[in-house]
């Protein structure tokens, strides 16, 4: 979406179509990222009861990952895993 | 139909010649009079609008900007200490694209309390991205409200815009006025017909968010570019209306004895027409001196003042308000424009009228007299009639 030029966005800050909230992707507000380290991960599901944005990707009743596209780094995964399992690291730099 | 009518009146009836369907309005003198006759023509019959009484100046723009979403053909008036109560409004109107149409009498801010004309209140809203028109005349009054509304309703340009009247002289000064035939003008105008409007049946959000990466800087971009197309739209929509209703002002910069003239006066609003007077007065003495009136500020007819410099020695600016810290703004704006051409005439600067003293014959032969003064050498702003010790 943001690839667009003024030549293509209507004037006026005007959204033409209703029920674009799911297009806007809330994970570029984010300035930490999560990192799950599978090897770690005893699947408590703390992570996933607690992600304020649903963002842990779930699959089978286990974590297989976190959904960039909505987290917002808040970095509470971390903060509640008891394995060390997440790690937060900056954004913008080495994963 | 030839009537008699103050300026006010004649921008009662011409948002009645146009059809406004919505104004939401605030009375504050000394536009009270257009309020007052736009009452008195729904009451009689003669209008069908939706007359909205506001508790505010704010809450007018506000409301005037939401009708103007809805797709109806909006107007409003104010002066002074309202207008500068809906500056927010103001940005708000041009941002989301609505071609309000807005009359402002010109009247001095307080403190002291002073209701004379001065046009410090709309100078002050220069930056708010409308239109802004200067008028000489009540019949003016009347021909540009309407062609207005054909400048800012066009795709290509949807900003507001105002037109200012200076307090008293024109909103209080009665004299024949002629309004256009309303079939005439029906066709003229056509109907306001947005490519986007609030309908239930085709939802769109209006005052959205946009964040410093999307598009906020390009929604900018589009408003500088509207701009530029009211530009042309507002010459040739004055020249069509010349060819149907047969009055034309000139479009962007009105010319008055420009063609040989050594000194040329720069003015807006109702000062020009004895600037007129006296240039006709010198004329007759062998001077040559011209009068360039500006009719619009914003979209600011540069290229215009570009043309006339080629052609003058002198031009004498006269600014009916003061920026503090600087200078009258159309003296500023003025050798802006001028700035990096072949051999630029002298320009300067005259603080003149403000708060509603009169402008004279004497004061305007004065400035063209100091003007001649060989030892003036740079651009200098001169309070001109001051109670000087």
């Amino acid at each position: 979406m943001s690839e667009k030029t003024w030549k293509e966005v209507p004037m006026g800050g005007l959204i033409l179509e209703a029920g674009n909230a799911a297009e806007y992707l809330t994970g570029d507000w984010r300035t930490e990222r999560p990192i799950f380290h599978e090897d770690k991960c005893k699947q408590c599901l703390f992570c996933w009861i607690c992600c304020p944005d649903t963002s842990m990707i779930i699959k089978d009743k286990k974590v297989i990952g976190i959904d960039y596209d909505y987290c917002k780094g808040c970095g509470i995964c971390m903060e509640v895993c008891p394995f060390d399992a997440i790690e937060m690291v900056q954004e913008g730099g080495d994963e | 139909m030839k009537m008699v009518l103050s300026g006010n009146e004649a921008a009662a009836y011409a948002s009645m010649i146009a059809r406004a369907e919505v104004i939401p309005a605030y009375p504050i003198t000394p536009q009270t009079k257009i309020v007052e006759k736009i009452a008195d023509l729904i009451a009689d019959g003669k209008f069908n609008t939706q007359f909205i009484k506001m508790e505010s100046e704010h809450s007018a723009m506000a409301a005037a900007i939401s009708a103007s979403l809805v797709g109806a053909r909006t107007f409003t008036a104010t002066s002074s200490q309202g207008l500068l109560l809906m500056h927010e409004m103001l940005h708000w109107a041009s941002g989301s694209r609505t071609p309000v149409v807005m009359v402002n009498i010109n009247r001095a801010i307080a403190p002291p309390w002073n209701v004379w004309a001065d046009q410090s209140d709309s100078i002050a809203q220069r930056d708010t991205g409308w239109i802004q028109f200067y008028c000489e005349s009540c019949q003016e009054v009347m021909d540009t409200t309407i062609q207005l509304y054909k400048i800012c309703e066009d795709n290509d340009v949807l900003l507001p815009a105002m037109l200012s009247e200076d307090a008293f002289y024109l909103s209080h000064t009665s004299e024949p006025v002629d309004m256009p035939d309303q079939d005439a003008v029906d066709t003229f105008l056509g109907k306001f017909d947005p490519p986007y409007k609030l309908d239930v049946e085709n939802p769109h959000s209006f005052g959205s968010l946009s964040m410093p990466h999307q598009w906020y800087m390009e929604f900018r971009y589009k408003i500088a570019l509207a701009m530029e197309e009211a530009r042309k739209k507002i010459v040739e929509v004055d020249r069509e209306y010349g060819k149907i209703f047969g009055r034309s002002y000139g479009g962007m910069l009105d010319l008055y004895r420009c063609d040989d003239a050594d000194i040329v006066l720069v003015a807006a609003g109702s000062m020009s027409s004895t600037i007129r007077v006296v240039v006709d007065e010198l004329r007759e003495n062998g001077a040559k001196v011209g009068f360039a009136r500006l009719r619009v500020f914003r979209p600011f007819p540069a290229e215009e003042f570009r043309s006339l410099a080629a052609k003058v020695g002198t031009i004498c600016v006269l600014d009916r308000s003061f920026c503090f810290g600087y200078e009258g703004a159309f003296f500023t704006e003025i050798k802006a424009a001028l700035y990096g051409i072949d051999n630029p005439p002298l320009v300067r600067g005259y603080v003149i009228g403000i708060g509603g003293r009169d402008v004279t014959r004497n004061s305007l032969i004065n400035i063209i007299n100091d003007s001649n003064n060989p030892e003036i050498k740079g651009p200098v702003d001169t309070w001109v009639d001051l109670k000087r010790c």
